[in-house]
């Protein structure tokens, strides 16, 4: 298949639809294409699109002068195509894309909250990201909106409306955010008859933090490291993505050693989160030894990474340009008997995971996701391969060095808690494959290439396959060399609604390892 | 039998509860000690669960504007309760004194009071998880018993008396015959056992996970010296169930005379039982994940028919043998 043979598909049926378009542009966020398309058209492009089955994969915007630039993501067959709008700043109005793909409820009110975007026909008035005590006027991500303004003194949020409980024998279940482990502040509102779930929403935003603020007017390096950041279990792909939207937008290629390099990180980063989840998911169905010999598998790993990175988690690895560390030939050997050891040991633990008639009767059948529900919401990453859903960034839509390497993805439609471990133990070995072949075929030469600022206005796209799924990074510099516009949009956005949709009919105490097997970000998400 | 007004069998009856009360937290620390082991890693002194004891007693206990009296009552009562059960018990020596109440069905009473002030105390504070709790303890419990009181029953009409006492005596009398009656029942008896005291795979005693505590939901509010004496309480009702199971099933050992060679020969022998049980339990639960909750009734439920056919059997085979 050719890249974007669809797209004219696409563009008669916007013609059908008197969808008028404008500007398009293959180069300018190559390599996704760029379409403009009126205000007026938004939604009507958005419901032309989900007809033709395209994902959608987010919205970001940014406030240039006396106009607000708008821009959604819309994915087929591995492609990426961004409709680009611009709307009056003063009045900003906009057709709402949640009627035609559920999976952008959340981010359009990030969008709406942030910069006062009236999305017309969203089904959703309550607020996300700025919690109901924030002035109604205050939209953190408008220029005028101050980023060093002394923060509002810490006070819970009180009035959000959840979906109230309805009908004799229901009740609510509070959870959070303050949590009984040390986990990530969220809250769950459950709405349970007996012990069953009717209804879970979520509350997210406790862990904003102005990441698309505090990230206008720093250079490039300052921006990789707040990227590396967002997500502390995704520092080196986060990181990655927003490099690599900088250097397309400096016309910039890092070394081939460098990429290389780079690849490792993020397959050693996908290996350790997925180790630490699969002994997480059966630690959550009280079966403690898997749970204490996959963490010290992955402490293990990590200390090999802290001893070729200099960190556990590998931050600060990737940098504009290329990498900050390049291993020596002891350091290298290291990271190989590591992979000989995860090769060792993990033939004599799965069995155990597969054929444990204990564990396959918590996991199996738990938290179904159907494969119509995850193409709906656009899930990403192992959720999506758990259900049926075929993407992987690194083989659909091939980046350096993935473009010459041969990227298998394991694939399962049965969508339930063992569907999505059972992924994760696979990738584990892709990924093991993947790092022997990196290590043996390293190019030699220099990590790093000597950074220069890009021109005023140039703007890029990164998209790399995050251990969670795909990771959108739009980054524009402004006109002295400094970052103007930077988003990051992670893989959670995505699946920690499909946690509201698998959780229906499961049993409460079945929660904590459904969330598991889901494993969303909170920080990756409230940015 | 037992002489009621020799002062030194109340001495020992004194001592021995002293004993069982303070071995409590001993045997729950050598469970955690097993457990570690078999999971490979490094296991903490099995001393630990008095080091935490200390701790919580001399920490100030934190109490919700919303707790009534029966909130702080209830560590004191569940307590107190729990240790008469415990005093009860033929421990190291069977024909003391306190043998005189040591009724089975009493002892399932006393069982059952501690049960619904912990419930009650679950409830009182008024968070979800407290009510979630208790919810689920009453369902376990509510299995449970039943199927306790057939297993005994089916003891009892062997030894012809609802007394523990007697039980062994008759035990200890009619020398090592295997019925098939106590088999069954001893395995109903394990299958209660577990489930009574939260372990897995009904209850996992050490998750975190709010959503899916059925013991722990019932004292997250507490802390303190409350806190302690609910841990205190629950260590004592394991080791009450391990002491049921070797010392009524398997009683081999246990002074029947007041001499201290027989006294120390009891207490060597139900630690050595003791000690084993735990071997058990420990595989047991390393082996095994955590049940959904709604298969918890079936595993009750196949206590039930075990403790059930256990009376069959007796009624069939042993009945006029």
């Amino acid at each position: 298949m050719n890249p974007f043979d669809w797209l004219s598909e696409l563009l008669a049926r916007f013609q059908d639809e008197h969808i008028l378009v404008q500007r398009g542009s293959a180069i300018a966020l190559a390599p996704a294409h760029l379409l403009g398309i009126d205000p007026e058209d938004w939604g009507r492009a958005a419901q032309t699109a989900a007809a033709y089955d395209c994902r959608w994969a987010g919205i970001w915007a940014e406030e240039r002068g006396e106009t607000l630039q708008v821009n959604a993501v819309l994915v087929r067959n591995g492609d990426h195509l961004v409709l680009r709008t611009a709307i009056p700043a003063g009045a900003p109005r906009l057709d709402s894309h949640t009627p035609y793909f559920p999976g952008a409820d959340r981010m359009e009110r990030h969008l709406r909250d942030l910069f006062g975007v009236d999305f017309s026909d969203h089904p959703d008035p309550r607020r996300w990201s700025r919690h109901n005590r924030w002035p109604e006027e205050a939209h953190p991500l408008r220029k005028s909106f101050a980023a060093d303004q002394a923060p509002l003194p810490p006070q819970p949020e009180e009035d959000y409306a959840f979906i109230p409980v309805q009908g004799a024998g229901a009740y609510e279940i509070p959870v959070g955010p303050v949590h009984a482990g040390i986990i990530e502040p969220g809250h769950f509102r459950f709405l349970a008859v007996g012990e069953t779930v009717l209804n879970l929403e979520e509350r997210f935003g406790y862990t904003h933090k102005g990441i698309e603020k505090i990230a206008e007017g720093r250079d490039a390096f300052g921006l990789a490291r707040l990227a590396g950041r967002v997500c502390g279990d995704t520092t080196v792909h986060h990181a990655w993505a927003a490099c690599m939207a900088m250097e397309r937008a400096a016309r910039l290629a890092p070394p081939p050693r460098a990429v290389a390099l780079r690849a490792l990180l993020a397959e050693r980063e996908r290996i350790a989160n997925h180790l630490g989840d699969i002994g997480a998911i059966c630690n959550d169905v009280g079966f403690a030894f898997a749970q204490y010999q996959f963490s010290r598998l992955r402490e293990l790993w990590q200390r090999d990474s802290a001893a070729c990175f200099g960190h556990r988690l590998m931050m600060d690895a990737v940098i504009p340009g290329g990498v900050a560390a390049d291993p020596d030939t002891p350091q290298l050997q290291r990271l190989r008997d590591g992979n000989a050891r995860l090769r060792q040991e993990l033939p004599g633990l799965y069995p155990i995971l597969d054929d444990h008639p204990s564990l396959e009767d918590r996991l199996v059948t738990t938290g179904v996701l159907a494969p119509e529900t995850a193409r709906r919401l656009g899930v990403l990453g192992y959720m999506a391969k758990a259900s049926g859903i075929d993407i992987d960034l690194r083989r659909d839509h091939p980046y350096a060095p993935y473009d010459h390497l041969p990227v298998a993805t394991p694939l399962f439609s049965a969508g339930d808690v063992a569907a999505r471990m059972k992924v994760r133990m696979e990738e584990i070995l892709h990924s093991l494959e993947l790092l022997d072949k990196l290590l043996d075929e390293l190019p030699p030469g220099e990590v790093q290439r000597d950074w220069r600022a890009p021109a005023a206005d140039s703007e890029g796209l990164g998209l790399v396959e995050g251990w969670r799924g795909e990771i959108l990074t739009y980054v524009r510099f402004g006109s002295d060399g400094r970052v103007a516009r930077f988003f990051p949009r992670d893989p959670s956005w995505f699946n920690w609604p499909a946690l509201e949709q698998l959780i229906h009919g499961n049993i409460v105490p079945d929660f904590p390892v459904c969330n598991k097997s889901v494993n969303g970000s909170y920080s990756g998400q409230d940015l | 039998m037992a002489d009621y007004l020799n002062p030194q069998g109340w001495l020992l009856a004194l001592l021995q509860t002293l004993l069982f009360v303070a071995a409590a937290p001993l045997l729950v620390g050598w469970i955690r000690l097993l457990k570690a082991t078999l999971q490979n890693r490094r296991a903490a002194s099995p001393l630990q669960p008095y080091r935490d004891l200390i701790k919580l007693f001399g920490k100030e206990p934190v109490v919700a504007d919303t707790a009534s009296v029966i909130f702080r009552a209830a560590p004191y009562v569940v307590f107190s309760t729990t240790v008469v059960t415990a005093a009860v018990i033929p421990l190291i020596a069977v024909n003391l004194p306190t043998a005189a109440i040591a009724d089975v069905i009493v002892l399932v009473g006393f069982l059952a009071l501690a049960r619904f002030f912990l419930a009650l105390a679950g409830m009182d504070v008024g968070t979800a998880f407290g009510g979630m709790g208790a919810s689920r303890e009453m369902t376990i419990s509510s299995l449970g018993e039943p199927a306790m009181l057939m297993a005994i029953f089916t003891l009892t009409m062997t030894a012809q008396s609802t007394n523990i006492a007697h039980a062994i005596d008759f035990m200890l009398s009619s020398g090592f015959v295997l019925r098939p009656s106590f088999m069954f029942a001893l395995f109903g008896m394990l299958l209660v056992a577990v489930a009574e005291t939260g372990r897995i795979p009904v209850d996992n005693p050490t998750t975190h996970l709010e959503l899916t505590m059925l013991h722990e939901a019932m004292i997250l509010e507490y802390s303190g010296r409350h806190l302690a004496l609910m841990e205190w309480a629950a260590q004592l009702k394991l080791m009450i169930y391990g002491v049921l199971i070797v010392n009524v099933f398997l009683p081999w050992g246990i002074a029947t005379r007041l001499t201290p060679q027989a006294l120390l020969l009891g207490l060597v022998t139900v630690l050595v039982k003791l000690m084993a049980l735990a071997v058990v339990l420990a595989v047991a639960e390393t082996g095994l994940a955590k049940m959904r909750l709604f298969r918890a009734p079936e595993f009750l439920n196949l206590a039930f028919l075990l403790a059930l056919l256990g009376m069959l059997s007796h009624v069939i085979l042993e009945v006029g043998a």
